[in-house]
């Protein structure tokens, strides 16, 4: 049953990069080119976590952590740099 | 934990697993469709904020219940990746939104309510309350 | 004294035990230690960076709001997918200028936070004055119930926790 939901599961979430990866290629402005960028990190953390489910192993959880902070703070670099011309005032 | 170890349970936490699972990745395709369809960026910026967190969430709580079934051992690492996608969703959301008004994005022609922040001429007095600790706020900040 | 020398923020230095606790995924004795170690060495570190620390009024309706905006966050999450998951149907999206009667800047991004988590709404801006926040509203016909029911569920709330 798990694998049959792991094989649903991995499609979704590769056609929601797909998806995120259109909007970041077309994306009229540069906050759209953001968001999509941001929405695919979180995407990726979701293909990770299923790729540990599909393995069945916990040495990617780390990998997932990492991306989570990385991506928060270079979204949140880049907004700053937009918002305000410099990052570290 | 030996209490774990009944045939039903194992069902149980399969069936649960499958359904986070399945429900989790339905709900982070449909806000990366809603990212494609939606007309103006102050829409698409709503699936992102909230239903990626929730999707993701989900599928991170599918795998706890997973390795509870296999090793019978609680990861709450993945806990943490939980709660901190949680604490900084709201965050990105708000700095993108300030982004967007910043750079003056148009918003759909549907959309009532027309801010300050977005009318052209009288970017300059905005705000007209100084703030009381700022000394010359009364004047909007140029980059 | 001693303890309030060592521990100037119990809480934070509480929460920074369980998220080392979490990130090194098992409950051990070195693990708690460590943890203990770094909850009291960072705050005593960081201490002149951190603001005054907000005083909790009441924990119980603390932990009752904590709880709301949980059930929230999954009914909001829900509300939202199943709007955008059907594109004929067009949303009414809106921006509303929010009057803020908070006053302290903890609770005013405890109450931006918790409006960009909850059904169909996004803090946008918080005005250089500090007196109203800027939301752009998914799907609504009426701005007045919108802010009426944040100000109900969760801004009196909050006034009454923290100020």
């Amino acid at each position: 049953m798990i694998g049959i939901a792991l094989w649903i599961s991995f499609f979704l979430v590769a056609m929601a990069i797909v998806l995120n990866a259109y909007r970041l290629l077309v994306g009229p402005s540069l906050p759209d080119r953001i968001i999509a960028l941001d929405t695919m990190y979180v995407n990726s953390i979701a293909l990770i976590i299923l790729y540990t489910i599909w393995l069945s192993t916990r040495v990617y959880f780390e990998g997932a952590l990492l991306i989570a902070m990385l991506g928060f703070i270079s979204t949140v670099a880049v907004c700053k740099y937009l918002l305000r011309g410099d990052i570290i005032e | 934990m030996a209490w774990l170890d009944k045939a039903w349970i194992d069902t149980a936490l399969e069936a649960m697993t499958a359904f986070f699972l399945v429900a989790g990745a339905l709900i982070t395709f449909i806000s990366s469709f809603g990212m494609v369809h939606l007309r103006d960026f102050y829409l698409r910026m709503h699936g992102p904020a909230k239903a990626t967190t929730l999707g993701v969430g989900l599928i991170l709580i599918a795998c706890m219940l997973y390795f509870v079934l296999i090793e019978r051992t609680f990861h709450i690492q993945l806990l943490l990746v939980t709660i901190f996608l949680l604490i900084t969703a709201p965050i990105s959301a708000h700095l993108l939104a300030k982004v967007a008004l910043h750079q003056k994005l148009p918003s759909d022609t549907t959309t009532t309510g027309a801010p300050s922040e977005l009318r052209e001429e009288d970017v300059a007095q905005e705000p007209d309350t100084p703030h009381p600790e700022v000394p010359g706020s009364g004047q909007r900040h140029s980059p | 004294m001693l303890i309030e020398r060592c521990l100037p923020r119990p809480i934070l230095s509480m929460i920074l035990m369980l998220v080392w606790i979490m990130l090194s995924d098992v409950i051990t004795y070195g693990s708690v230690i460590m943890g203990a170690i770094l909850g009291i060495a960072i705050p005593l570190m960081t201490q002149r960076f951190w603001d005054a620390q907000p005083v909790v009024k009441k924990p119980l309706r603390l932990l009752r709001y904590t709880l709301r905006v949980m059930v929230d966050i999954l009914l909001a999450n829900l509300e939202v997918a199943w709007l955008i998951a059907r594109p004929w149907r067009r949303p009414r999206p809106a921006f509303i200028e929010y009057p803020l009667t908070l006053k302290r800047d903890f609770s005013i991004t405890l109450l931006a936070s918790t409006i960009s988590l909850t059904p169909g709404t996004i803090s946008a801006n918080l005005r250089l004055d500090g007196r109203s926040l800027l939301i752009h509203v998914l799907d609504t016909d009426d701005e007045q119930a919108v802010i009426d029911e944040i100000y109900n569920r969760y801004e009196r709330p909050l006034m009454e926790i923290y100020e």
